[in-house]
């Protein structure tokens, strides 16, 4: 089987369907290791993607007043147990630009490989970007997943990106995004962990309020089992008037496994207004008993809990 | 003593909380099809019954024992419970983050059709089904809800822990049509309320103090009674009535 076969057929795992790659109105790019296995554009979209001996590096560009109707697949990934990917990519969406990204980072062998992506977005006046994370490493828990991102909002423009790890144990995952919003732009950063056996995860999201009437939410699900460990750092600013920031955290401990939960908030302007919530401990018993009430046993009971909350 | 029709057969059932009882050597039969309205000052025990004959975490009684269609109760986990027939409502029901009304009234049989009980309880299925079990229900909306899910399940008995609660006025008739179709459907209800309007529709009605049966009879004769004791304002602590 092709490198590129193997990471089609992964694509399922991650709520994509492989055909997505022949479809000629939709975007994409397939990247194994540091080669460029397939890439297709479409008007208004440009890539300009190389390939280096240490990386895939290069940009993405909406141009400004493009509304790209099908959202843009990103396929990062190996198809060998072993094995280093570095991703350096700016993307940059244009003025009044609207655009959606599926970002699926596929590695259905991986024993012992690595996963680095270094990002830095803008989102410039009044356009949109929803970014959409989607991660598969396989089995065995071999990773180590290094997605760190810097993104800017200009004003009046709004971000969404989704994280999801929801498929087996992943090894080590380190995120780090850092988001500076100005006046009236929106930030919404959403993250959905379901962390395994010996799985070390650490989170960090920073939400930089910069400008008025600026918007972010930060809410982090995460599950861990076995003996996973997890530490979420949400950071949120509010440096101007108007500004409101949220920050939401929940995580379910299961079996031996740790989690902890750091929500910072910081405000610098008496006109605007922070909150955090954090809820950190095993499946609500209310919740159980309920289900268990209607007749399912506690082990249906958890699995449904969880999986409400990861979706 | 257990007769043929008795659903459920409660005796000598006591409960404690750092020695002292909640539940004292309670006596409770439900025949079955009857609606049994429970009444009770706050702190009188009611909800406390319901966990226990539930099997929620917690509650295992002292003593005494309990028959659920002939077999004992308290040997079974929460959800054998269920599973022979048995459910619980609660006052407060809980709510669920991402789990949708579709899969919560489908709980254990996804084939089943979840609209007739959805618009049993007044709610539109194609505004609801694909609503989250969670926060952005409102009160009234996840209690209805909360029926639907009871009467999807078809129990041999449902204990409705305050189910008009949090329900404007002008819907109280649908709890008391809910109330009806599970004894249609051949089930039995054990109501806690406050509410007269609903304690009106039941067969038979018992009074709870201090965590004794006082009282039992007619629905309206319960009320009386409820009313002109003076155990109706006892916190279940110095109730005269059952310490006599």
């Amino acid at each position: 089987m092709s490198e590129l076969d193997a990471l089609r057929r992964t694509l399922r795992i991650v709520g994509a369907e492989p055909s997505i790659l022949d479809d000629t109105r939709i975007a994409h790019v397939v990247g194994h290791g540091h080669h460029i296995l397939s890439q297709r554009t479409v008007p208004g979209l440009r890539v300009d993607l190389e390939e280096r001996p240490d990386a895939i590096a290069g940009k993405i560009v909406v141009e400004a007043g493009v509304q790209i109707a099908q959202p843009i697949h990103l396929c990062f990934g190996l198809a060998h147990p072993t094995g280093v990917q570095q991703v350096l990519i700016d993307v940059e969406v244009g003025e009044g630009a609207q655009a959606r990204v599926l970002s699926h980072c596929l590695f259905p062998f991986a024993t012992a490989a690595e996963h680095r992506m270094q990002a830095v977005m803008a989102i410039g006046r009044n356009a949109s970007l929803a970014y959409a994370e989607g991660h598969y490493h396989g089995p065995h828990g071999g990773m180590r997943v290094l997605p760190h991102a810097t993104i800017r909002i200009a004003k009046g423009a709004r971000y969404f990106s989704d994280f999801s790890l929801l498929s087996g144990p992943v090894g080590n995952l380190d995120i780090d995004y850092l988001v500076e919003v100005e006046e009236e732009g929106v930030a919404e950063l959403s993250a959905k962990i379901f962390a395994h056996k010996d799985d070390r995860i650490a989170l960090k999201e920073a939400v930089m309020l910069r400008g008025e009437r600026s918007r972010g939410l930060i809410k982090t699900r995460v599950v861990l089992e076995g003996r996973a460990r997890a530490e979420i750092t949400g950071i949120t600013e509010a440096h101007a008037r108007g500004a409101r920031g949220h920050v939401d955290c929940m995580e379910i401990v299961q079996g031996e496994a740790q989690a902890s939960a750091i929500p910072i908030v910081r405000v610098f302007h008496p006109e605007a207004k922070v909150t955090h919530e954090a809820a950190i401990g095993s499946v609500d018993r209310k919740e159980l008993e309920t289900l268990m009430a209607r007749g399912l046993a506690p082990e249906q009971a958890v699995e449904l809990i969880v999986s409400g909350i990861l979706r | 003593m257990n007769t043929p029709s008795a659903l459920l057969d409660i005796r000598n059932l006591t409960f404690d909380v750092e020695r002292r009882p909640i539940l004292d050597r309670l006596d409770l039969t439900i025949q079955v099809g009857e609606i049994h309205a429970l009444l009770g000052a706050n702190g009188s025990g009611k909800t406390t019954l319901a966990c226990v004959l539930m099997g929620c975490e917690g509650y295992v009684p002292s003593a005494g024992r309990i028959l659920f269609n002939g077999a004992d109760l308290l040997s079974l986990k929460m959800h054998e419970r269920a599973r022979s027939g048995l459910t619980l409502a609660w006052q407060e029901p809980a709510r669920f983050e991402g789990v949708t009304v579709r899969e919560y009234l489908n709980l254990g049989k996804p084939d089943a059709d979840p609209e007739p009980a959805l618009k049993q309880v007044g709610l539109d299925p194609r505004r609801y089904l694909d609503r989250r079990v969670d926060k952005a229900l409102s009160g009234g909306e996840r209690h209805r809800i909360e029926l639907a899910s009871v009467l999807s399940m078809k129990p041999r008995l449902a204990i409705l822990d305050e189910p008009a609660a949090g329900i404007d006025m002008l819907s109280i008739n649908h709890i008391i049509d809910i109330i009806r179709t599970l004894k249609e459907n051949g089930g039995s209800v054990l109501l806690i309320t406050h509410q007269e309007d609903v304690v009106l529709m039941a067969d038979r009605a018992s009074q709870l103090c201090a965590g004794r049966i006082v009282f039992s009879g007619g629905p309206q004769e319960t009320v009386d009674h409820f009313r002109g004791r003076a155990c109706v304002r006892c916190d279940g602590g110095t109730c005269d009535h059952v310490r006599a």
